[in-house]
């Protein structure tokens, strides 16, 4: 199978800092803003961002894990529903500033589908959106990233991969990868 | 694997361990979605679903209800005592008008045994039995034993004793199943006439003495009398009954140890538990209401789920 690696462990460290950088600069001191991950795959990288963000500025951003699955717009139109996973959120949103943690941004769907689920909590003051990879070429709804690691160019038959270490990986990698044909 | 293996939920019987334990994820999602300030999500907003009680229900109808409308269906609720029934309508033809109405899934309760089966393989709906007669009643079961999941963890080897009126219990046959399929020891235990003759068969243990039985197990799951269902005298009084196999708190307390105490409801109070042991600590009750609404969320959303 074909695979290029689009960000290294050392370049991942990177592109954290600098988003962390921007968050830090338009929140100040995070007073009246929270962080939530999607579920399943952004919550690893929220907890990073949150972690880098207490290391850099000693702020204690509030988080939690958001799970969209029961607000996707692809039910009954699978073979099969998707299985949930834990939405984890103590706190209410209502005159918040949100920022939204995915890992990649493909169709712009799941990001929808989010934004609906976290209206349960309240209504935000603003909703931001952050991802590590955006797939600017494959959207199908109107949604841009507010925080971005890196663009890339893709097609529908290809994979973005982000891997983590001590999640089954060695080390930290973003790859893209063709998907197999049947 | 988040698929049911199943397009119909007719009895626990029928479905396997991996079917309950995807139902008991699911609905552990549903119970954080229904504890939310907004408890409604849109997953079911294009399907219809048509409620048909042909025996009377409190619980679990507006159960049922509500996890249907917490999920955003469109609901339709038809009972038997003022409908076309009376008339001499049959089943089959009572459904299919309903479901000529453009309906999805049908939820029915019925005195029949076996009357949801029947209709599976006549109707194109999915089905979901909500009672059928002294047979089966899965999504009791299933919160049943989400309930005791939640308080005790992992049912496998677990001890779980069924008390009360066995013979004409559909709680009792669905809680079996459930629980031995999810590893849990199970134990029956009533006065020999409502006891079925060849309950062991299913391998379960027999025990006619109720002190034994709370003093075996970690869960009691006490169920009503149901004078209903009984055309003969099973036992001399109810006061006998009450003496004998009724469970009160000092019982309860007299076992130094946890025990977890349920209940399907309605609860007759007075006959097969007090009011003292009803209300305390180590009953579950109230809970197994909020999680009955998780359930059956869980469960219609699954089966609801299936590309047609």
């Amino acid at each position: 199978m074909q695979k290029r690696l689009v960000l290294d462990q050392q370049q991942i460290a990177i592109t954290l800092k600098r988003i962390c950088y921007q968050l830090i600069e338009n929140h100040d001191d995070f007073d009246n803003t929270v962080i939530l991950g999607l579920q399943p795959r952004g919550t690893i990288l929220m907890e990073k961002i949150v972690k880098l963000l207490e290391e850099i500025s000693g702020d204690k951003v509030p988080f939690g894990a958001l799970d969209a699955t029961f607000h996707r717009d692809d039910f009954r139109r699978r073979d099969f529903p998707l299985k949930a996973n834990e939405t984890k959120i103590d706190f209410l949103v209502e005159g918040k500033k949100v920022i939204l943690i995915d890992d990649v941004l493909y169709k712009g769907r799941s990001v929808r589908a989010a934004m609906d689920a976290m209206i349960a909590f309240g209504r935000p003051q603003k909703v931001e959106l952050l991802v590590l990879v955006d797939r600017k070429l494959t959207r199908d709804y109107p949604i841009m990233p507010d925080y971005c690691g890196i663009r890339v160019n893709t097609l529908d038959s290809q994979y973005v991969v982000v891997e983590w270490a001590g999640k089954g990986q060695e080390q930290d990698a973003i790859w893209i990868t063709e998907k197999v044909k049947n | 694997m988040s698929q049911l293996s199943t397009r119909h939920l007719l009895g626990i019987k029928d479905v396997t361990e991996s079917d309950i334990r995807l139902i008991l994820e699911t609905a552990a999602n549903f119970k954080e979605v229904i504890n939310r300030p907004i408890k409604k999500v849109p997953s079911l907003r294009d399907i219809t679903i048509a409620n048909i009680f042909f025996e009377n229900s409190t619980r679990t109808r507006l159960s049922f209800e509500l996890a249907e409308k917490r999920l955003s269906a469109d609901v339709v609720n038809f009972s038997s005592s003022n409908s076309s029934v009376k008339k001499g309508e049959t089943l089959v033809d009572t459904v299919n008008n309903i479901l000529a109405m453009k309906v999805d899934m049908v939820v029915m309760r019925h005195a029949s045994p076996g009357a949801p089966h029947f209709l599976s393989r006549n109707v194109k709906a999915n089905i979901v039995n909500a009672g059928d007669g002294t047979h089966e009643h899965p999504t009791q079961a299933l919160l049943d034993s989400f309930s005791m999941q939640e308080k005790l963890g992992d049912l496998a080897g677990k001890k779980v004793a069924i008390i009360g009126d066995i013979l004409h219990s559909r709680v009792a046959l669905s809680n079996i199943f459930c629980l031995q399929k999810l590893g849990a020891e199970v134990m029956v235990c009533g006065p020999i006439t409502l006891l079925p003759k060849y309950i062991s068969s299913l391998g379960v243990k027999v025990e006619l003495d109720v002190k034994k039985a709370l003093e075996w197990c970690d869960v009691a799951n006490v169920l009503r009398i149901q004078l209903e269902r009984q055309q003969i005298k099973y036992f001399p009084s109810l006061r006998e009954y009450s003496l004998y196999y009724g469970i009160n708190k000092k019982m309860l307390d007299s076992l130094n140890k946890e025990i977890v105490l349920m209940h399907p409801g309605p609860i007759n109070r007075g006959v097969e538990l007090s009011s003292d042991a009803a209300d305390s600590a180590h009953s579950i009750i109230l809970d197994q209401v909020e999680n009955g609404v998780a359930v059956r969320m869980a469960v219609l959303y699954l089966l609801a789920g299936a590309r047609n």
